[in-house]
């Protein structure tokens, strides 16, 4: 057992872990965060990804002795994070994916969206105007087995042309 | 984030409660009546009088209580939808509360598609009853009589008076009991007046979900919680060996702080404080387990389940198959091979129990918290009334994943530790126990007269049957499983889905039930068997439509009697601008061909009709399916965008199950693990879906959750014929037998 000051949305905290403890059951556990979430503990469905220093990252394989020193967002930090990259005052309710998410009625249980709007923010971070393929090739690491893939495609289409509209 | 008795306190607070009793004036009878404070007593409430079903608040808002479970596919805002059009209350008006067998009425598992078919006319009853006493109340305080009233969002106003006399449902009863039974002859409100019901209002659970502050099973904390995980073989094995330890060396986990074993029977579980102090143990600790029976692996499954001596029952047996033989001038017959398919909750399953010498309390993901209570019961060995189950939505389960197993290891276990254990079940686990979807093997044949109708239509499929224990009440107990009603009443060929959309004199159905002892652990996976059922039977129906020379769609449409089946079948081929043509006639040389294919298909009731546009890469063997339109027919659709959202999953489930999804085994055990060994469809491989949902508002409402499945799967292997003009008789239609097969083609051409 160790001491990790990790920097979890902007706060940083002092946790007690063994050094191969996975950043998960840290998120999960101490943080009692509900973004990141149990899915595989393989890195092959994306259920618990956070970004670290802005960077998609499977928190179920990543010892918390990793982050130490680096900033970790998970989805709870997400719209703060959109409002400090895009300049805004205030950080909105939520990303606008989350939003699209609404408006397209997209998910069914839910489970994989952590994931899903963890990876579509890192992309609409990196490319607001994602062409379908992008999307597509962007998105293939996370698994839906409720098969919502056609819903999460159209919601971040319909945030990059929202993100598209709040810029101008 | 302790929100575990969020219901109880909740309803206390609303029933206004203080302690065990409350006190409420009786409706009725205008007497005192004491009665316990809902959730203080073991269920099931009873379900003959209203309040079970219905609170109605000082806020004018209410609470709806029924007994189908939130899975994801959004049964909570359709049930709620029935309740308020009844009551003549608004959706922000009603809440729904977790079901909980000390709180919500039984009605049966969430499963077949049933939370609108069977729980909307139980529910839809209550809540007339329900508005009938309400009208009442309001008769007598307004001082007009009943016919004169008319209610809008919870408020009764005289009609003709705009703005005049009114009283709201809230200060008639305002969190007092109703004490109104049954009387079975409260009117319900005629369809023509319907105004929430057949539209398609927001879901009331995504809100949450996209924000991420829903409180999954797998998100639940407890006080004082101890972190358990099961400690099984990687991977099942022969259904009916269990896992039986022959050894468990203590020694091999000493390392890890705090970490404790918990045996029971066969049942071995480990428990630690530190969640990934349980994990490390659970992978570390040393168990020699005894050998099963050797299995067939997949290589000669499906030899073996032809071999075995089954109990045959004859599902359908129309007319005469040797007179319809003589008549018939063209005939197709195959035999079709159909995998093993798992459930596999992307979230494997996750439970809290906290068992003590009062009784337990289960929190878990379970489609029926009263069956669960009852398994719960035998495994602890206490009574039915001492168990609470609570239900908390986990991720999409598609049927009995390892819900139950999750539940009974975290009870177990909480009765050793003496405090709440919360398991979780890791990915190997969920993937190499789970009860599989039973592989299926079929002989199709069919024949039509020179005019293209059908004459004869015969089916034999061969399964196994399901479970109705689980893994760990078998192991944990040490008794030998049971099956659901083995023999003629085990799982058969469902006639819906083999050939009842045709009009044909002469067809026979027969299922031959093969024993499940040997193979693996069955149970309902998602439209139970009809993927494999529409697969054999819609292709061998294409088959003759090619032997006639005909479009596929112009000879299905020649052979249907029923509209409803039309209906689909027309809705789906106007979405997709189909084109009549014989398939296969325009054959490419290119190494990446495309094909169209149309099926029909559902589970037991409603329609299902689809059209698939597929790519198939003939060099890789690789198939994307590029488009699917998607129609379904469930009578009375409570609320459109919800059933076009269902049919959207079923298609891409569909799809990842014909072309992706098989359990793998050895002679020893399962080897599917994890998503590398068991792949399922990806983002980039995902087709568009184009849902048509037929509403029906003359139809009572039936099932749609699965009804489109059958109809998909067999549109996809359509369209690889109509792309390679070689049938593929297999699924799922991986690369390597799509070479196969294409090869073979080949090799006949020689």
């Amino acid at each position: 057992m160790a001491d990790f000051n990790i920097m979890v949305n902007g706060m940083v905290r002092s946790v007690g872990a063994t050094p191969d403890t996975p950043l998960l059951y840290v998120l999960t556990n101490e943080y009692e965060l509900k973004g990141p979430r149990f899915g595989c503990g393989l890195a092959q469905c994306g259920s618990c990804s956070v970004l670290v220093e802005g960077v998609e990252t499977r928190s179920c394989v990543t010892p918390v002795s990793n982050v130490v020193g680096k900033s970790v967002t998970t989805l709870e930090g997400l719209p703060a994070l959109y409002a400090q990259q895009k300049g805004l005052t205030q950080a909105p309710a939520m990303h606008p994916l989350q939003q699209a998410f609404i408006d397209q009625q997209a998910m069914h249980c839910g489970y994989c969206y952590n994931g899903m709007t963890i990876k579509g923010s890192e992309l609409l971070a990196q490319n607001p105007k994602p062409t379908e393929a992008q999307i597509r090739a962007h998105m293939n690491g996370h698994l839906c087995r409720c098969g919502t893939y056609p819903r999460i495609m159209k919601s971040i289409q319909l945030a990059s042309a929202k993100m598209a509209g709040e810029t101008r | 984030m302790n929100m575990h008795i969020d219901n109880d306190l909740t309803r206390r607070d609303l029933l206004k409660g203080g302690g065990a009793l409350i006190v409420g004036f009786s409706l009725a009878g205008g007497t005192l009546t004491a009665r316990a404070a809902r959730g203080d007593v073991a269920g099931p409430p009873d379900p003959s009088t209203v309040d079970t079903w219905i609170a109605i608040h000082a806020d004018n808002t209410a609470t709806i209580y029924f007994g189908k479970c939130e899975l994801g596919q959004g049964n909570t805002t359709g049930l709620l939808q029935i309740a308020g059009e009844e009551l003549d209350m608004g959706m922000h008006q009603l809440k729904a509360v977790r079901l909980d067998t000390n709180v919500t009425p039984n009605q049966g598992a969430t499963s077949s598609s049933s939370s609108i078919h069977r729980g909307g006319p139980q529910l839809r009853a209550a809540a007339a009853e329900a508005r009938q006493a309400l009208i009442a109340l309001a008769s007598v305080k307004i001082g007009v009589q009943t016919g004169s009233l008319t209610v809008r969002d919870g408020v009764v106003s005289v009609d003709g008076e705009n703005g005049g006399r009114s009283v709201r449902y809230g200060e008639l009863i305002g969190d007092k009991p109703f004490d109104v039974k049954f009387t079975g002859t409260a009117p319900q409100k005629p369809i023509n007046r319907y105004r929430l019901v057949g539209t398609s209002v927001p879901r009331v659970d995504i809100p949450e979900k996209a924000a991420g502050t829903y409180t999954h099973m797998q998100h639940l904390r407890v006080p004082n919680m101890l972190h358990g995980r099961v400690v099984l073989p990687r991977g099942q094995r022969a259904y009916g060996a269990g896992a039986k330890p022959l050894s468990v060396d203590e020694s091999s986990i000493r390392d890890i702080a705090g970490a404790r074993i918990v045996r029971k029977g066969d049942f071995v579980g480990v428990v630690a404080e530190r969640e990934w102090d349980a994990v490390k143990a659970a992978a570390a600790l040393k168990v020699t387990w005894q050998d099963g029976p050797e299995m067939t692996g997949n290589a000669t499954l499906f030899q073996k389940m032809r071999s075995e001596k089954t109990t045959d029952t004859v599902i359908a047996d129309w007319g005469d198959l040797v007179k319809g033989a003589k008549e018939a001038v063209h005939f197709a017959s195959a035999t079709h091979y159909c995998p093993y398919q798992g459930h596999l909750p992307f979230a494997p399953n996750c439970a809290i129990a906290d068992v003590g010498p009062n009784g337990a309390h289960v929190m878990s993901s379970t489609q029926d918290v009263y069956n669960a209570r009852s398994m719960l019961a035998t495994v602890l060995g206490i009574s039915a009334d001492k168990v609470r189950v609570q239900y908390y939505e986990g991720s999409g389960t598609f049927g009995r994943s390892c819900y139950e197993d999750a539940a009974q290891a975290a009870a177990i276990m909480s009765q050793a530790a003496g405090r709440p254990v919360r398991v979780q079940y890791m990915r190997w686990d969920e993937h190499g126990w789970d009860n599989y979807g039973p592989a299926h093997l079929a002989d199709v044949s069919a024949g039509t007269d020179q005019n293209g109708n059908l004459v004869m239509y015969e089916y034999h499929g061969w399964q196994h049957g399901w479970t109705v224990t689980s893994t760990v009440q078998d192991i944990s107990t040490q008794k030998k499983g049971v099956e659901r009603a083995g023999g003629t009443n085990s799982i058969t060929v469902n006639p819906m889905s083999t050939g009842s959309m045709y009009k044909v004199a002469n067809r026979r159905v027969v299922s031959h039930a093969v024993p499940m002892e040997g193979y693996l652990r069955g149970a309902a996976l998602r439209s139970p068997l009809d993927l494999s059922f529409a697969f054999a039977s819609e292709q061998v129906i294409d088959q003759l439509a090619h032997a006639n020379r005909m479009d596929p769609l112009e000879f299905r449409r020649r052979n249907i009697g029923d509209k409803r089946w039309l209906g689909v079948l027309n809705a789906a081929a106007e979405a997709a601008k189909w084109q009549p043509r014989v398939m296969a006639s325009s054959l490419s040389d290119a190494d990446v061909v495309t094909g169209r294919g149309i099926g029909l298909g559902t589970h037991h009731v409603s329609y299902g009709a689809a059209v698939a546009d597929i790519e198939v890469n003939k060099r890789t063997g690789n198939i994307v399916a590029l488009r699917v339109y998607a129609a379904m027919d469930c009578g009375l659709t409570v609320n459109p965008a919800l059933v076009e959202n269902q049919i959207e999953g079923q298609v891409i489930q569909s799809v990842s199950r014909v072309l992706k999804e098989e359990v793998l085994f050895d002679k020893n055990s399962v080897t599917s693990l994890d998503w590398s060994t068991y792949p399922i469809l990806r983002f980039a491989e995902h087709p568009t879906v184009v849902p048509i949902v037929v509403q029906r508002m003359d139809e009572p409402s039936t099932g749609a959750g699965e009804e489109v499945m059958g109809a998909t799967t067999a549109a996809v292997a359509n369209a690889f014929f109509d792309a390679t003009g070689v049938r593929l008789q297999q699924f799922p239609m991986t690369p390597v037998r799509v070479l196969d097969a294409l090869r073979r083609r080949s090799a006949d051409a020689l």
